[in-house]
């Protein structure tokens, strides 16, 4: 497992860039280096529907493009539904013979907004369905492309604009929806969490998507130093230690088997991930432990599942 | 045949890769039909029932960008669902071919037909025709196909089919051999299409500075389809002798009082003008077929030398009078010598407008009218 997630390992990875330099994002943007990541594992034969976002704003503003790959924006929260309806067009085009049979791969890219809330609908039809396709989440936590408000990925205790922390509230008062949990509720073949801090294992996750036949999901931790008021230089650290705390831990289920891509026998403190997060400023050391409590005892059924099998 | 196997036969007919749909009523004899051709292999297609009508739209969005051609149905709330994609969709220039089986908005809830689902999305930017008879509706598949695809084009196309009126009625259907019909409608070859052979980006976001001159392209294409829609019709009739026109007269040459109506309401009300011809008053009929874009040289020229319209509208625009009428308005409005407008909003959920009503809404208005009321609007019998 080890050298998988070794991080010089990058090196080994193509010069090409699909999505290109140039475009819009914010210093020390992990979502834009997640899809970087994404659309470097996949190559050129893919076709790439994307849902409004960060990600959407940064690479197309008319008439240019970062996307050296076919790539098409329709809305919001049918990302999953523009994709099923490209990966049908390819297969019968194919059977019909109008179009050249070969592999082309059909991706489907939203925010944590777009896929946990606005999106779900679309996903959960999509998966149902069976589409041959990937479809990623690039998950950063609350709405940045709008402002920073929360979304139901939004971590417990994190100030947003619309979930401010103030003389009475001490930001999201709720827990962090568990999408990989909801997609592989489908059934579907292969679902995975990632995190750009661990280039090779993501770029191995999405080639694994890539090759199975059916529905693939992937849920990338993207850190956004905007919106979690942190510093740009950090994203990478900082995606490092949403992992090692076990906030974000990297995990498979494949065919409805869990696996941990990297397993630690003792997680590092809670307080080193927080302390580096404006959004989380607020927090006293005893919410800091309500939180690492249950973090941990998250962790842990995840560990139960993963050696069971289940 | 039924109008819905009809339509659906037609979609068969006009091979489409992807289909893609949400049940509701009236909607469902098209796209039951349809899964029965997939299933029994008459038709290669990749047929999806879909979680929601807006996923539904947004599959074909994503299909028909794709290459495939590509085909949906809805109605009422469906249709308000997707209506967010029904912009996106013309914006984006792909020619899907929707039929909607028109039926009411709620609230309240009704499953019967009008004409506030369409109307709910009349700036959509789509190409919309209404149809009078199960034989318009098979034929304005082929023709909405055709029309759309047209490099000139590039427009998605509506066909509206009034909900149980049309789509759950049996009506003898002239179907047309499949060489004609593979002629008229060869495959589909998109201008651009999603394929990593040459890449292209699609649905890129506009900052101020060019949004205007984007919807300015989709303007132009809008009016300026007006000629393939003639071109596309004078086609179709040649292969089978059946000629339609935006905008069809009955009775209206020489007629001082006009009805003008849309949907399958013309053949009741041509029954109407009938009996008020045999006695011996000078009513005429106006059928609008062309909704977008909207044929006002074919209408001025239909009605200018009336003195009275009667405008039947099947839909509200609540705090205002009918879409239809306002539109009829706003078409006339240029002319000096124009005539007085009477509009009534007549059947809406379904409820029957037969040929009495049309000789009393005729009555009511010339009253009206000759009363000085020259702006008038109602609806039609209201208990009250």
């Amino acid at each position: 497992m080890t050298e998988n997630l070794n991080v010089f390992a990058v090196r080994t990875l193509t010069q090409k860039e699909y999505f290109a330099p140039g475009h819009r994002s914010c210093q020390g943007c992990a979502e834009a280096l997640a899809v970087r990541l994404v659309a470097k594992a996949l190559g050129r034969n893919v076709i790439i529907a994307a849902a409004t976002g960060c990600m959407e704003i940064v690479s197309s503003p008319l008439p240019f493009t970062s996307w050296r790959v076919p790539w098409f924006h329709v809305a919001f929260e049918n990302a999953a539904a523009v994709a099923s309806g490209i990966e049908s067009a390819l297969k019968v085009l194919m059977r019909k013979g109008r179009i050249p049979t070969k592999k082309i791969v059909t991706l489907a890219m939203a925010g944590d907004g777009g896929t946990a809330d606005i999106g779900l609908q679309a996903l959960s039809g999509a998966l149902e369905r069976g589409h041959n396709m990937i479809y990623v989440c690039t998950d950063n936590e609350a709405y940045m492309n709008t402002g920073i408000q929360r979304s139901s990925s939004t971590p417990f205790g994190a100030s947003t604009t619309t979930s401010p922390a103030g003389k009475m509230a001490m930001g999201q008062v709720t827990w962090k929806k568990n999408m990989p949990a909801i997609a592989a509720a489908h059934n579907i073949p292969y679902v995975a969490t990632a995190c750009p801090s661990y280039p090779m294992d993501l770029v191995q996750k999405v080639k694994k998507a890539a090759d199975i036949e059916g529905p693939a999901y992937l849920h990338i931790l993207s850190v956004c130093p905007t919106g979690w008021r942190s510093i740009p230089e950090l994203s990478i650290k900082l995606g490092r230690l949403a992992v090692e705390t076990g906030v974000f831990p990297l995990y498979e289920v494949e065919r409805g088997r869990y696996r941990l891509s990297i397993d630690f026998p003792k997680l590092r403190p809670m307080k080193e991930y927080i302390k580096l997060q404006g959004r989380f400023r607020h927090l006293t050391d005893s919410m800091i432990e309500e939180i690492e409590k249950r973090v941990h005892q998250e962790y842990e059924q995840l560990k139960e599942k993963a050696r069971k099998g289940v | 045949m039924e109008v819905s196997i009809a339509a659906a036969e037609a979609v068969k007919q006009a091979n489409v890769d992807v289909i893609s749909a949400y049940p509701i009523t009236p909607q469902t004899h098209v796209v039951e039909h349809l899964s029965e051709l997939v299933a029994n292999g008459e038709l290669d297609a990749e047929f999806f029932c879909v979680e929601s009508e807006h996923s539904a739209l947004s599959v074909c969005v994503g299909s028909q960008a794709t290459g495939a051609r590509s085909f949906t149905c809805t109605s009422s709330q469906g249709l308000a669902l997707m209506s967010e994609i029904t912009y996106i969709a013309s914006g984006l220039r792909l020619p899907i071919v929707m039929i909607i089986s028109n039926r009411t908005l709620s609230s309240p809830l009704s499953i019967w037909n009008d004409h506030s689902d369409v109307m709910s999305i009349r700036d959509c930017g789509w190409i919309q025709l209404f149809t009078e008879n199960g034989q318009e509706v098979y034929d304005h598949v082929f023709i909405a196909y055709r029309l759309g695809e047209d490099r000139d084009v590039l427009l998605p196309v509506i066909v509206n089919m009034d909900g149980f009126i049309l789509s759950h009625v049996i009506e003898p259907i002239e179907l047309i051999e499949q060489n004609k019909i593979d002629q008229f409608l060869p495959p589909y070859q998109p201008l651009h299409r999603l394929h990593p052979d040459r890449p292209v980006t699609m649905g890129a976001f506009a900052l101020p500075s060019i949004f205007a001159e984007a919807k300015k392209a989709q303007e132009v294409a809008l009016r300026s389809s007006m000629p393939k829609v003639l071109e596309t019709w004078k086609a179709f009739g040649d292969m089978t002798g059946r000629y339609y026109r935006p905008v069809e007269t009955y009775q209206a040459d020489d007629a001082d009082t006009l009805l003008v109506t849309m949907g399958s309401c013309g053949e009741t009300a041509s029954v109407a003008v009938d009996k008020m011809r045999e006695e011996g008053r000078s009513v005429g009929l106006v059928k609008i077929r062309l909704w977008r874009p909207f044929p006002f040289e074919a209408f001025k020229k239909a009605t200018l030398s009336a003195k009275k319209l009667v405008v039947i509208d099947r839909a509200m625009s609540v705090g205002a009078c009918g879409p239809v009428a306002s539109e009829v308005k706003a078409a006339l409005y240029g002319e000096a010598q124009r005539p007085d407008i009477y509009n009534f909003v007549a059947g809406i959920s379904g409820r029957d407008v037969a040929p009495p009503d049309f000789i009393k809404m005729v009555d009511k208005a010339e009253i009206e009218i000759q009363e000085g009321n020259k702006e008038g609007y109602e609806i039609y019998g209201v208990r009250e």
